[in-house]
């Protein structure tokens, strides 16, 4: 069970409160908890990375554990921490503006 | 008695305003989808309590938003905008090729007879359908595969296919305005396209006659007499009496012939208005006095009307898709403003009210009359 965290905007289109928990199959991956989170929230795709390139939206980042973990490999193992429920999993509207 | 349901978009949510056939006393509802820019949302004819919007964010890109009762609710629909085939390229700013990428929804046109069908004008300028009320997308891809669509270039505002008038006499006729590219006609339901920019003369493109590559800024026309058009372009206002086959300006007497949107009175089909602007560089009103111009002659004669309308210090501006009448007589005329004020007029412009006055920069403003 991975913990989730959404920006305050994506809560409102997904429809939930605080955290949200999803079930990854297999190892967790910056990209399997992105499938998981999209088959939990279909109205989430196409919002956090793009529907068919799969590259994630310029504005949005992802951190755990204090690392911004944006720029690493889609198949990069997430932190032993979030695997274990111990640290979610941020996905950031980035600061942007003056 | 009747009554009215105004659709105004905003950059930071949408807004629901109802009044009865009066037109004197408002509820206004919202900010539906607060924080989003919310581009434009529509009713169905055939079905006025379903409603479409478009809502976008710089952050997390296009959702399309669907409601079966006249805005009370909504459900999430599908935002999966993809080219058909290979996207391609068109020209940037700056005249090198420039891949196309989807941004936004600009515009939402649903089908006269069927609330399931809905076209979406798009940036990068594309043509979308959706026969399952908005579930899936998909292009009509022969409007961005004209062979003129690789010349096409972007206006200051991004290019956007943000006009789509659905001739309701003609089955199968769509027009549809690009900026900077300018009027494409389809008589086959969106399969071919034809540019229909004879007669326009921009200063601004290398060739001011040229076929395509005009900044078409709205277009519209009145449903009993479907074959006239009226545009207000960059500079200028046009009519067309032909469907678009050929122009002629009839901007006459305005102060300024420059501005956005244009629309024409529900019951008379040679009362058109339009908001001058001072200029492609001041996107303010002349004299700093708000005055929406009317032209019961089918342009080319036009009076100022004010009453109402601030007349000193005012610097809004009026964008393309922010102006709309309703079907009840006498027409009523509504129009949105960057400054956040919505004005009506319950007497074809006579005289204006604003319904409300600190609303985020208004994008767009629909209206439904309603039994």
């Amino acid at each position: 069970m991975i913990r989730v965290v959404l920006p305050a905007h994506l809560r409102t289109l997904a429809r939930v409160a605080g955290e949200v928990k999803v079930d990854v199959d297999g190892p967790a991956t910056l990209r399997s908890v992105l499938d998981a989170l999209e088959a939990d929230y279909p109205m989430l795709r196409g919002t956090i990375r793009d529907h068919v390139t799969q590259q994630r939206r310029a504005f949005v980042r992802f951190f755990a554990c204090e690392q911004d973990l944006s720029h690493e490999p889609v198949d990069t193992p997430l932190p032993d921490a979030v695997v274990a429920g111990a640290e979610p999993f941020m996905v950031v509207g980035a600061m942007a503006g003056g | 008695m009747s009554q009215v349901r105004v659709l105004v978009g905003t950059r930071k949510g949408a807004f629901v305003l109802t009044s009865d056939g009066r037109r004197e006393r408002w509820d206004v509802s919202g900010p539906h989808f607060g924080g989003w820019e919310i581009y434009h949302l529509k009713g169905s004819p055939a079905d006025p309590n379903r409603l479409y919007a478009s809502q976008s964010s710089s952050w997390f890109g296009q959702v399309i938003q669907r409601s079966s009762d006249g805005g009370q609710t909504w459900e999430t629909m599908g935002n999966k905008f993809v080219y058909d085939g290979v996207p391609g390229t068109h020209l940037w700013y700056d005249g090198t090729p420039h891949p196309w990428e989807f941004a936004r929804v600009w515009h939402l046109e649903p089908a006269p007879t069927d609330p399931d069908t809905v076209y979406a004008g798009v940036e990068d300028a594309a043509l979308f359908r959706s026969t399952d009320g908005g579930q899936t997308w998909q292009e009509l891809p022969g409007m961005r595969g004209h062979e003129s669509g690789r010349f096409w270039q972007p206006g200051a505002g991004g290019m956007c296919l943000h006009t789509i008038v659905l001739d309701p006499s003609h089955p199968g006729r769509i027009f549809v305005a690009i900026s900077a590219a300018g009027v494409f006609r389809s008589d086959d339901a969106g399969t071919t396209w034809r540019p229909m920019n004879r007669g326009l003369k921009s200063d601004g493109i290398p060739d001011p006659s040229a076929e395509v590559g005009h900044c078409v800024h709205r277009i519209a026309l009145h449903r009993a007499r479907p074959d006239v058009l009226f545009m207000q372009k960059h500079w200028d206002v046009m009519r067309s009496d032909d469907a678009g086959a050929s122009w002629r300006e009839v901007s006459g007497n305005l102060p300024t012939d420059f501005g956005f949107p244009i629309d024409v009175h529900a019951h008379e089909p040679d009362t058109i208005y339009v908001v001058p602007i001072t200029s492609d560089s001041e996107h303010y009103p002349p004299d700093g006095k708000l005055r929406v111009y009317r032209s019961r002659t089918g342009g080319q004669e036009w009076e100022a009307l004010t009453r109402g309308l601030p007349q000193r210090d005012c610097y809004v501006n009026v964008l393309r898709d922010a102006m709309a009448v309703d079907a009840l007589d006498p027409c009523g005329v509504y129009f949105g403003t960057t400054g956040g004020q919505v004005y009506r007029s319950a007497d074809a412009g006579d005289s204006w009210a604003p319904i409300v006055q600190h609303l985020p920069a208004v994008v767009s403003v629909e209206v439904q009359t309603l039994p």
